[in-house]
């Protein structure tokens, strides 16, 4: 088959790192090539390059064995290459239809453009509403807005970052047939992950990179998740495995009957929420994303009054009206599917994030002043004790990498010694070392009798560290389902709602 | 699409640069206002000498300087308080007026008094006052959601009719021949001076002090950091359990208290009684203050001098060189629009196609 794309000694260095280092690798035409790789291996970096966002410092792009000098994004459209990011650029106060065409290139009237989105929604089943405002959509739903944008477009070639770390297992095999489909139409698809089982699944072929260079291009046929791990780790990975045969008894954390009235379209209603954790439980909630994590979430962190029915109870207390910062103090612990700008500020240094969480405990002040000493020390005990890669507590938490900054903001957490603990997706967008961390840590937090609960869409990550896993659909919690019974055909029903 | 100019957000912007900002947006305003000499033609050094220069080359001068920064500095130090927490108050002007309406009152109300208590009094009613105005937009904004800069502004004009109101009616001084004017306050109501002979003032060690403790609380409290997460990100805020009503509440009396005093200041202080035009826009002019000093309380410090040097070579330039003092309010302008520009520059990349 032919090569649509071929990088030729592509140099890219960056102050104090080498971002890409004499990366040399072609694509074929109509095919799905992944590019695999830990945070930091340079695969943004070079996908950027192609996409005409950054410049490398020397080598050479052919597209369809021409010379081709991209220099801006435009450029790269022009050439048929379209970009989906892992991180969305989308105007949050307008609708699905107005962002979708502020990134055409040609002139089209928003009816015209509404028809030829819907048809590319209804080809694919992408389900959009094109009139609702994004700030109303999940993650998922956001995600769909972005891939429906680049195919507006035409594209030859279409470039995915990450694109199934917010998505379920069914969303994630309508994505692939969807990108098999649009194979077939004619199209090549770059996608950058790290998850070893999708590119199996998904691609034809594989680029592994390691620290800016180019390990080996290789089909991906005759591989399995672990090969492929060790050749992106260049060491083993060990899974966190849940004891499972463990009598809980001591109730901790009880959700009774809460259900939420609101008259905003955009917000699920949460339905007859009912939860027991007991101590030393870990309580996975699965679900597509957009049926009520986000409402749960803010319910249980109480950050703007959410007004609610229903009792939630923590150690015999009820704690209803308490407000975020009583609940900190009665040693329950967040940390919130958004780092940056929620459960950390980027342009704060990491012993100010410390205090950001901490405020509420007496040993970080002295009266009304701050007691940066003691802050500072916790922040260091922290870095070495998480295994966070940063020179000194002084760095800003934006420049660190997300799975540094998430390993961080855990480790926050958990040094507070809290008695429950509950998380909102704990490991996404971040690099598969750290994921693995977080993973054994959590285990290890549990074993120790910490509760702990769970929101997330990635089921692969439930099945691993849950004891129970219920699924939210639509604002009803299912029954909660023992990991050990677990089969992935009664979840994917869950997922789908067919549950009591 | 065709773009004719392009910004791009820089994911890296300067921080060095943030702090130089300030002093390049007044080179470039020099370099410009050199040109607006040039129009007029005038020689451009002679008169930045005349502007800059020759005001503060004597001891009237420099006191003179002092007398005019102390309430800018003053004014600026408690609006960094509010836009620290992106609340934009822009009625300083309003809250001084009504501070020296409050404090200048009492110093009306007693005034036979030869107590040495009426100063303390009448600084407190001053700040009183102006805490009391800048309470309103605070309660428009959390109860109602109203644009606290609209609401700010608009009782900035309130405040200037209520002041209007009394200099012509009830607190007319009957011995002033008929003109708008209160009468002069008892000796004890006024601000002692520093040196003899000059209008220097103990106002002076109050915007020290102020510009000291807001650096601690800036730096060392928790009512600081409060500030500073709230101004990077609400829902971080929100995270952290900080009450973002509550903190609207105390910038806005803050800002509103140190306005009041500066008021108060200007009234006990230079002028000695109550008139229509006790404030030559000092509320306003410590908007800028606060910017070009990077919202830092030393850096307030630093700019008040430099905008009070404005207003005295404008006084200059219209006496010797003959051109209105307006001139004054021009380089102010300048300097902003330039200050404005070089941080839009650091913060963003432009692309000209």
């Amino acid at each position: 088959m032919q090569s649509i794309v071929e990088f030729k000694n592509i140099f890219k260095s960056y102050p104090g790192v080498i971002a890409n280092d004499d990366v040399s690798f072609d694509i074929k035409k109509q095919s799905i090539h992944a590019i695999l790789g830990e945070n930091g291996a340079g695969k943004s970096t070079l996908v950027k390059i192609l996409y005409g966002h950054v410049k490398p410092d020397s080598g050479e792009i052919l597209i369809n064995s021409d010379l081709a000098i991209i220099n801006s994004p435009s450029t790269a459209k022009n050439l048929g290459i379209n970009m989906v990011f892992q991180h969305f650029s989308l105007f949050e106060s307008l609708t699905v239809a107005e962002n979708l065409i502020l990134g055409m290139n040609e002139n089209i009237s928003l009816t015209k453009l509404k028809d030829k989105s819907k048809t590319i929604c209804d080809k694919y089943g992408f389900n959009l509403n094109l009139n609702s405002p994004i700030s109303s959509l999940s993650v998922g739903q956001r995600q769909s807005v972005e891939i429906v944008r680049s195919l507006l477009n035409n594209p030859k070639i279409l470039i995915m970052d990450e694109p199934t770390s917010v998505l379920t297992p069914d969303e994630i095999r309508k994505l692939f047939k969807i990108l098999k489909n649009l194979v077939n139409d004619g199209l090549t698809v770059i996608f950058i992950s790290h998850k070893l089982e999708e590119i199996i699944n998904l691609s034809d072929y594989v680029t592994i990179m390691r620290n800016g260079k180019v390990v080996s291009t290789i089909s991906t046929q005759n591989e399995d998740s672990e090969t492929l791990g060790y050749k992106m780790l260049g060491y083993k990975v060990s899974k966190a495995k849940q004891v499972s045969d463990i009598n809980f008894s001591q109730e901790i954390f009880n959700i009774k009957n809460l259900s939420t009235h609101s008259k905003d379209p955009f917000t699920i209603n949460l339905n007859k929420i009912d939860l027991n954790l007991k101590k030393g439980q870990i309580f996975g909630i699965a679900g597509v994303a957009g049926n009520g994590q986000k409402e749960l979430m803010e319910i249980l962190l109480n950050e703007n009054d959410y007004e609610f029915s229903g009792d939630i109870i923590f150690k015999d207390l009820k704690i209803n009206a308490l407000s975020t910062f009583q609940r900190k103090s009665l040693s329950i612990s967040y940390v919130t599917e958004e780092r940056l700008g929620h459960s950390a500020i980027p342009e704060m240094s990491l012993s100010e994030n410390i205090f950001l969480s901490m405020n509420h405990k007496s040993e970080f002040k002295k009266g009304d002043f701050i007691n940066f000493e003691k802050i500072n020390s916790y922040a260091s005990d922290v870095i070495k004790n998480f295994n966070v890669d940063t020179p000194s507590y002084n760095v800003k938490a934006g420049k660190l990498s997300g799975g540094n900054l998430q390993k961080f903001i855990i480790g926050r957490e958990i040094m507070s010694n809290p008695e429950l603990l509950i998380l909102s997706q704990p490991t996404w967008g971040i690099d598969a070392g750290s994921e693995a961390f977080i993973k054994k840590t959590i285990v290890e937090l549990s074993q120790k009798g910490v509760s702990i609960i769970i929101i997330s869409h990635d089921l692969d990550e439930l099945l691993e560290v849950c004891h129970q896993i219920s699924v939210l659909y639509e604002g009803s919690l299912s029954n909660p389902l023992n990991v050990e019974d677990i089969n992935i055909t009664k979840l994917g029903k869950y997922m789908g709602g067919l549950f009591d | 699409m065709v773009y004719l100019i392009r910004v791009q957000l820089r994911e890296d912007y300067s921080n060095l640069i943030f702090y130089l900002s300030p002093l390049v947006a007044v080179a470039l305003t020099l370099f410009f206002g050199s040109f607006i000499f040039l129009i007029l033609d005038l020689n451009p050094i002679e008169s930045f000498k005349i502007f800059f220069i020759s005001p503060i080359s004597n001891s009237y001068g420099i006191s003179e300087l002092f007398v005019k920064a102390t309430p800018l500095a003053i004014i600026a130090l408690g609006l960094s308080y509010c836009f620290k927490n992106n609340i934009y108050n822009i009625g300083a002007e309003g809250q001084l007026t009504m501070g020296a309406i409050f404090g200048g009152g009492i110093g009306l109300l007693f005034n036979d008094s030869t107590s040495v208590f009426l100063l303390p009094l009448m600084i407190l009613f001053g700040a009183i006052g102006g805490a009391f105005w800048a309470t309103i937009p605070a309660i428009l904004k959390t109860k109602f959601n109203t644009n606290e800069i609209l609401t700010s502004l608009m009782l900035t004009y309130v405040a200037l009719f209520i002041l209007d109101y009394f200099v012509v009616g009830p607190w007319k001084d009957p011995a002033g021949y008929g003109l708008p004017k209160s009468m002069p306050f008892p000796d004890v109501g006024r601000l002692p001076v520093l040196i003899d002979g000059l209008r220097v003032h103990i106002g002076v060690y109050f915007a020290l002090i102020i510009c000291l403790i807001t650096y601690i609380i800036y730096n060392k409290t928790l009512f600081g950091f409060k500030l500073k997460v709230t101004g990077l990100s609400s829902k971080a805020s929100q995270y952290a359990g900080f009450k973002y009503k509550n903190l609207i509440f105390y910038t806005f009396i803050i800002s509103g208290a140190c306005a009041g005093l500066a008021g108060l200041f200007e009234v006990s202080g230079p002028i000695g009684l109550l008139y229509r035009d006790i404030s030559p826009n000092y509320g306003f002019t410590a908007i800028i203050v606060a910017f070009l000093g990077r919202l830092n309380p030393f850096g307030i410090i630093l700019s008040s001098l430099l905008i009070a040097l404005t207003y005295l070579g404008a006084e200059d330039a219209q006496l010797f060189l003959k051109i209105p003092s307006a001139v004054g309010f021009v380089f102010q302008g300048l300097v902003l629009f330039f200050l404005l520009g070089t941080d839009f520059l650091n913060k963003y990349k432009v692309f000209i196609k």
